[in-house]
């Protein structure tokens, strides 16, 4: 892997502080059976990490079951130590609902994208809210297809410069974003929906809590959850990895305001 | 022995096969099949989804596979074009389940038998002649969907769905099956032994699985597997016969009728019927082929099983379709041609 900007030779042990800082997690969650392979800057694998935190403090590893879309994240079936099923893009609220209803004791989440979410599968996750069924959705929103290299979604921002969008996205040539956030939190038979990020420690620090309570919301019996992360795409946004954290402040937080939608 | 209309049969049949997830959207003449489970399966324990889309259904009844439970799902027609994704899906990541096609005609040989899903994979497909034989089908694709991992479809028609008939409905047993230790049930999460039901079976990092090219290999080989010893027909009088109709589901009940009215009439014809149309019985054709100086193919579709049937007689000349496209004024069951009389004079027609 090579490092965008700067000396590629230079190693970063994540586990030590830098001088000057603690550590405020523990170095690597044991559910992380390896290193993520995705690229310099990107917000997914803060996400996973943080997701398996709290299955871990909540204690319900034994019990949970991941259903994982079509993007960057599909990698990650390869580093939780979780049993998943890998399934159609778009589809994961459709094949979550059949595992949790002949699954009742087991808690199940989805891990999907934008591309996955909003595009392939809107449908899927809007019906399976308005089911209430009682699952936890994760949509790792960065506004592009990473995985195909950087494209257009349905979430991309206006003026957001992708590779089918060169020019930024237009809204009378592209059409205009989709909050997948806002649109689940109108329908009944949800129980918690919010809307967080990974860019900065206290985002991190929020999305921790947020995936938490949806968590708790599927254990109570309370109903549908979603919660939807902002996570940094440099590679997606032609920025150095260190500008991707300011890139989403400017870009993508502005359209999509953080916080607790339905709790 | 119960007098129950098909849909009714079968989904009890279902039941009693230890189904207990089904999700499915309307489409006549499915739709008779999705309000029987719906009434029948929750008393069964089971659940059952009124689902918003085919392809919703198509992937809620993975899940419940994946989760281990026996599952099935059904449409007709471009409902089941919709479903061919997930269908393809699960033959790749080996999730087992029952498609339940109770189709408006016989257009959807090509779309069972060939599939309209990507990569190697075929879909084990029974076609059942009427009511008493889709009641043993129901429970047979079961097994076979849990022997072999893989989806399998019941090729039905109106004429299953609706006909009201007496069945003898009770748990069939086709013998012992392996354990489903592959299915997710979140046990393993934590262990460092996490399952993974993946088309790509890259396995984890610590435990690396056989990956997409020796994965896809060795569920082309399962295939090849299955294609010599599943395969299963029925026929009469082929012996001595110099004139063999082929026909599958209703339209081979029909077929088989007119010919043994033939044969009392003292004319050398014989009939076949594939049962499973994948893996199609080409062998057993071939061999009550043998005396037949012609092949005639009787279905109610512009001509897609003969592809098969040329492809598995000794000599291809011989073979001649006396069907075709025949659909009833709603659009929704068969035409003029489902009739033993004009099915008759077809033959005989073609043996001047």
């Amino acid at each position: 892997m090579t490092s965008m900007s700067g000396d590629a030779s230079v190693m970063v042990d994540t586990s030590i502080a830098p001088e000057g800082a603690r550590l405020i997690a523990s170095p690597k969650p044991s559910l992380l059976l390896g290193e993520h392979s995705l690229c310099p800057g990107c917000g997914e694998p803060v996400a996973l990490r943080v997701l398996l935190e709290v299955l871990q403090e909540l204690d319900i590893v034994g019990r949970t079951i991941g259903v994982v879309g079509h993007g960057c994240y599909g990698s990650f079936v390869r580093i939780m130590d979780i049993d998943v099923l890998q399934c159609l893009h778009g589809r994961a609220p459709s094949c979550a609902t059949g595992i949790k209803r002949m699954r009742p004791d087991t808690a199940v989440f989805t891990m999907q994208g934008d591309g996955d979410m909003a595009n392939e599968g809107l449908q899927e996750v809007l019906h399976a809210a308005a089911r209430g069924e009682k699952v936890t959705c994760i949509m790792l929103n960065n506004g592009v297809f990473g995985d195909t290299g950087g494209q257009l979604t349905a979430t991309t921002v206006i003026g957001q410069r992708t590779k089918t969008s060169i020019s930024g996205r237009d809204g009378d040539e592209h059409g205009y974003p989709v909050p997948v956030a806002d649109l689940v939190a109108k329908l009944q038979g949800v129980g918690y929906v919010a809307r967080t990020a990974v860019h900065t420690a206290a985002a991190v620090a929020q999305t921790k809590r947020m995936l938490r309570k949806a968590f708790e919301c599927q254990l109570d019996g309370r109903g549908f959850g979603l919660v939807e992360i902002l996570t940094m795409c440099p590679t997606g946004w032609f920025v150095t990895a260190p500008e991707g954290s300011g890139y989403l402040s400017e870009s993508m937080e502005k359209v999509y305001p953080l916080g607790e939608l339905v709790s | 022995m119960e007098l129950l209309e098909g849909s009714a049969a079968i989904a009890e049949s279902a039941i009693a096969a230890g189904c207990r997830f089904f999700a499915g959207y309307p489409m006549s003449p499915f739709t008779g099949l999705l309000e029987n489970m719906s009434q029948k399966l929750p008393a069964a324990g089971g659940v059952c989804i009124n689902a918003e889309s085919e392809i919703e259904g198509v992937n809620m009844t993975l899940g419940a596979a994946a989760a281990g439970f026996r599952a099935a799902t059904g449409s007709c027609g471009q409902g089941i074009a919709l479903m061919q994704e997930a269908i393809a899906e699960a033959a790749l990541n080996e999730t087992p389940f029952v498609v339940f096609n109770m189709a408006r005609n016989q257009q959807d040989y090509f779309q069972c038998t060939r599939g309209g899903g990507w990569g190697d994979y075929r879909t084990i497909t029974l076609a059942p002649q009427d009511v008493t034989e889709a009641v043993e089908h129901t429970q047979l694709a079961f097994h076979l969907a849990d022997k072999h991992r893989a989806p399998v479809i019941i090729y039905g028609d109106p004429l299953i769905a609706q006909t009201r008939v007496g069945v003898d409905i009770g748990p069939r047993d086709f013998g012992p099956l392996p354990a489903k230790d592959w299915a997710l049930d979140g046990t393993s999460s934590g262990t460092g032994r996490s399952k993974q039901v993946w088309t790509w079976a890259m396995g984890k990092s610590t435990d690396p699985g056989p990956g997409p090219d020796r994965h896809w290999r060795a569920i082309a080989a399962k295939f090849d597997a299955i294609e010599p010893t599943e395969h299963r027909h029925a026929q009469g009088w082929c012996e001595d016969a110099s004139t063999l109709v082929v026909a599958f589901g209703s339209a081979g009940k029909f077929v088989s009728y007119v010919v043994d009215e033939l044969r009392a009439e003292g004319l050398p014809v014989g009939w076949f019927r594939p049962i499973t149309l994948w893996p199609f019985p080409g062998p057993a054709l071939e061999a009550a082929a043998a005396t037949a100086k012609r092949v005639l193919v009787f279905e109610l579709n512009g001509g897609q099983m003969i592809d098969d049937v040329r492809l598995n007689v000794p000599d291809r000349r011989l073979v001649r379709g006396i069907g075709g496209v025949s659909i009833g004024e709603s659009g929704l069951g068969f035409g003029d041609l489902m009739d033993a009389p004009v099915v008759r004079e077809r033959i005989l027609e073609a043996m001047q």
